[in-house]
């Protein structure tokens, strides 16, 4: 049966040349190999992300009179709506964490190092997108978690000097947050940030195709003193193989995380109430929050929060310009995009805990 | 044409100047009060502060020293005291009910200031056990001016005031409460004690509810006299109606009545009100119905009976609410079933009100209503629990297929991988 | 020269794998496809509850008579005036919680904890209750009574 089929698309498309890249494709295979299946782990959970977001939309109804009902309406009448939303949600928060190991894996690994710079920058604005994707995507349960930690999220970009006042007009459609706000991050969250992610991530897949895997610094230096130790592993059906094991113990844990720690609800958010206490953004704001909380309000003449937004302001585009910064510093660049690594993630990874010891 | 009445600055003076003099004027219409003058830097008891008088609603309403204590204002020192422009002094015990009554029991005068007042305080006050004691010339008793204030008076609604709903009971107090004071009047002294303990008094300092009960809401205020004791049950009715209606219904009244005894104060006492609790019906020492029932009667029996009810339906709600509460922090949606234990609480507080009856039936009648509905939820968190586990065992059984492919994914990249090199190694021996 | 070693495992041992990959592989993705399918089917009850919510029905009540609903979470009190026209409130009482019920004798509704009464717009006349019982829209559609909540202005 499969021959037949072969048959008519070999009558109409060259489809041995058209999968000859793919068969050739190889990957270098040494130690470090298992740190390339992150980025394919990511682009699985987006996958993910896509399909249970576009069941989502089937029931979903983004008004601030009917959304919390609609998600409650998932979870309790729909048939395996409660496994939709929860793997939804947990997919969200593990492609993030994968997003930055993938990130942290190809700084340490020197992935980024010419030719690859605009794979690195595409890579970063998918980050920032994944993120924006994150925040949009935490309010439309319209629940009171949600609801007051975008007001402050909101609240704090109208810190940033100049622009900072019509950004959060335009983030919030007005001047506070209300069901336009939903509205708005819903035409976020399923078209704007969507769209740009595609064209991202098809460039950017692009051009891992066109470059091909990179070779860590530390193993290139040995494969060049002994070329006969340098291997390279098939792509098909080899690497993907591979691959598609870790995709499977993925599916694994979120099904898991869905069965045994379903994704809460909450109670629907009422503007008139006052904030409760513990309001916090997700754990991949956390340490940014943290930051910001732990800043005195003037710091010299300058306020405490802008301070602290121009700060991070600076450190993205810094860390979007990494590979030029490594180019420009000459033989110890490296060591310097190293050293900002070692330095980047220990201060993510303490402030988050410190966030959340420190209740 | 430009005239000096058209030049802006003049104009805006003239304006500034006829304001000040009709200020000027407007101060001068309020009669000029010399009394404080002396009286603020005196000791007490002569001593009233401008501080003080500024916060009394006579003196806002535009009443003078004079008012109460005649005189005349107008005049600076001791003149002003003079017995000729009707000076009182200090006003005696004995006669300020009715210098009160004087503006307050005149209808058409109290009209001109606040016409939805009461101006039937004194006759009422003439009902009181305090009035009828003054009248036999007892000046030990409160007259207006010991729960009012006299220079620093407010209204009832100021929650300053020493009448205010949150204040009264201390008010009473300051009398009813010291045991030297009332030596000699036969009544206790610990009725503000016990209202502290009370149930009455958690509502309005707990909760907040200004409604609650207290002293004036029982004994009246300007009549005060404790309700006799035929009375006691008309007055908690006002707000325990349910509860009076069965009462009323039930063998209860009849024997109460008959020994002379005040209706529900025997069960649940006057000022110390605890909030009632099913040992009431037991055999403890919170028991009340053994304190007159022989035990093995058909009364005990009855008392039996009901406590095993009420045991009965709250365990069945507390057993719902557990598994409830556990289908929902394994993250199962219960909130419809909630809704409904709230009804299931309703029966339980019904039936506790049912008891008044002392008929066993009609708190059966209650006790299975809360049943039925405890009953339903206790199936609907079972079936919350049910599902929770199918979807642990799909969850399961997915796990075992994802395991197997993981599996069949291993052996066989092991397969091709050792297949590819067997087949290098035979080309490499070749 | 050396014989060829077999390039090939036992053909038992490949079947197995092939057995197992493929069915592990078809499970898997009927255990992914069978949920989606059973999502899609729209579930009985359309009604989202929360901010509205189907109260009863037409004839359902005789003039000069109410029921409990339950709206979202809380309790309302559907009354059919003696008209026939319908009103609807929350039934938590503004005091302390307990659920009112309309009295008909008295064209009002009461409290049954401690003698609250509220008139027919909710506001309360007497009693504890410190203030009025919240008003909800009622509408008629086809059949049934829906209860809203009010809208703003």
């Amino acid at each position: 049966m499969f021959a037949t089929l072969r048959n008519w698309i070999d009558e109409r498309f060259n489809w041995a040349d058209l999968t000859a890249p793919l068969r050739k494709k190889t990957v270098p295979a040494h130690d470090l190999s298992y740190w390339y299946f992150l980025g394919g782990i990511t682009l699985f959970l987006f996958g993910i992300q896509v399909c249970t977001g576009i069941l989502l939309l089937l029931y979903y109804r983004p008004s601030a009179s009917e959304a919390f009902e609609s998600v409650q309406y998932i979870m309790t009448r729909v048939q395996f709506g409660w496994l939709v939303r929860s793997i939804h949600s947990w997919a969200a928060n593990l492609m993030i964490f994968t997003a930055f190991c993938h990130m942290f894996s190809v700084l340490f690994l020197g992935a980024y190092r010419k030719p690859r710079e605009l794979t690195w920058i595409t890579g970063m604005l998918l980050l920032f997108l994944a993120m924006g994707f994150g925040f949009s995507g935490y309010l439309l349960p319209w629940n009171t978690l949600a609801f007051f930690a975008t007001k402050v999220g909101t609240e704090i970009t109208g810190q940033v000097p100049l622009i900072g006042h019509g950004l959060k007009v335009f983030l919030r459609g007005g001047e506070d947050v209300t069901g336009a706000t939903l509205t708005r991050f819903f035409g976020f969250h399923v078209a704007l940030l969507p769209g740009l992610t595609t064209l991202l991530l098809l460039t950017h897949i692009a051009l891992v195709q066109y470059f091909g895997m990179s070779v860590p610094p530390a193993v290139e230096a040995r494969w060049k003193a002994s070329p006969s130790e340098a291997r390279q592993m098939k792509f098909f059906p080899n690497f993907f193989l591979r691959e598609l094991m870790a995709w499977y113990i993925a599916l694994g844990v979120l099904g898991a995380l869905a069965a045994i720690l379903p994704w809460e609800l909450g109670a629907k958010a009422d503007p008139f109430a006052p904030a409760p206490a513990g309001i916090r953004p997700e754990w991949y704001f956390m340490f940014m929050f943290q930051t910001l909380k732990k800043i005195p309000a003037k710091v010299w003449f300058a306020d405490g929060d802008v301070l602290g937004i121009l700060v991070f302001g600076v450190a993205g585009v810094i860390w979007l310009l990494l590979p030029f910064f490594d180019q420009a510093g000459g033989r110890r660049g490296r060591r310097l995009v190293l050293g900002a690594g070692i330095f980047a993630l220990s201060y993510i990874i303490a402030m988050t805990i410190y966030a959340y010891m420190a209740k | 044409m430009h005239t000096w009445l058209n030049d802006g600055f003049l104009r805006s003076s003239i304006l500034l100047l006829t304001i000040v003099c009709v200020c000027a004027g407007g101060v001068r219409a309020q009669a000029p009060s010399t009394c404080l003058d002396c009286h603020a830097a005196l000791d007490p008891p002569l001593q009233v502060t401008q501080a003080q008088f500024s916060q009394d609603i006579h003196a806002q309403q535009g009443l003078t020293c004079a008012s109460c204590h005649g005189g005349d204002p107008t005049k600076a020192d001791m003149d002003a005291m003079s017995k000729a422009a009707g000076f009182l002094g200090k006003i005696q015990r004995k006669q300020i009910p009715e210098l009160c009554g004087h503006c307050h029991s005149d209808g058409a005068f109290m009209r001109k200031y606040n016409p939805s007042l009461r101006t039937d305080q004194l006759t009422q006050y003439k009902t009181s056990v305090h009035g009828k004691r003054l009248l036999q010339g007892d000046t030990k008793v409160a007259v207006c001016i010991d729960c009012h204030g006299v220079h620093d008076l407010r209204p009832a609604s100021d929650p300053r005031s020493k009448i205010s709903p949150l204040n009264v009971a201390q008010t009473c107090s300051r009398c009813h409460s010291d045991a030297k004071y009332m030596q000699g009047y036969g009544i206790p002294t610990d009725q503000y004690a016990n209202y502290n303990l009370s149930v009455h008094h958690e509502a309005m300092t707990v909760r907040g509810d200004l409604s609650a009960p207290t002293c004036p809401t029982c004994h009246g205020n300007h009549g005060a006299a404790p309700p006799g004791i035929d009375s006691v049950k008309n007055v908690c009715a006002n707000c325990h109606v349910f509860q009076a209606q069965m009462y009323d219904k039930s063998t209860h009244k009849v024997a109460f009545q008959s020994a002379g005894l005040p209706g529900c104060v025997v069960c649940h006492s006057n000022h110390g009100i605890s909030l009632p609790t099913d040992a009431k019906l037991g055999t403890g020492p919170e028991a009340v119905c053994m304190r007159c029932h022989k035990p093995g009667d058909i009364c005990d029996q009855a008392r039996a009976k009901m406590l095993q009810d009420l045991t009965q339906l709250d365990g069945a709600v507390k057993a719902a609410d557990r598994i409830l509460a556990i289908a929902e922090s394994s993250g199962m949606e219960v909130s419809e079933a909630r809704t409904e234990q709230d009804q299931a609480r309703d029966s339980l507080t019904k039936a506790r009100v049912t008891i008044h009856s002392f008929k066993t039936e009609l708190v059966e009648q209650d006790i299975q209503a809360g049943l039925q509905i405890a009953a339903k939820t206790h199936a609907e968190g079972q079936a919350a629990l049910a599902e929770r586990d199918r979807r642990r065992r799909g969850l399961g059984l997915s796990l075992v297929i994802i395991l197997a492919v993981l599996l069949g994914l291993r052996l066989y990249i092991r397969q091709i991988e050792s297949n590819a090199s067997k087949v290098e190694t035979a080309e490499l021996h070749r | 020269m050396v014989a060829d070693p077999k390039t090939q495992p036992e053909p038992a041992r490949r079947r197995m794998i092939e057995i197992l990959l493929g069915g592990g592989l078809l499970g898997s993705f009927a255990s992914f496809i069978y949920p989606v399918l059973r999502y899609l089917v729209p579930p009985p009850v359309a009604e989202l509850g929360g901010d509205q919510v189907t109260a009863g029905k037409i004839g359902e009540l005789k003039p000069n008579s109410a029921k409990i609903f339950r709206f979202g979470s809380r309790p309302g009190l559907l009354i059919r005036n003696s008209d026939g026209s319908y009103r609807a409130l929350s039934a938590t009482c503004t005091h302390l919680g307990c659920i009112v019920q309309y009295r008909g004798d008295l064209q009002e509704i009461w409290c049954a904890c401690h003698n609250g009464l509220y008139d027919l717009n909710g506001r309360n006349v007497s009693g504890p209750p410190p203030r009025p019982l919240e008003v909800y829209e009622v509408h008629l559609r086809g059949d049934d009574v829906v209860v809203s909540l009010k809208r703003e202005a």
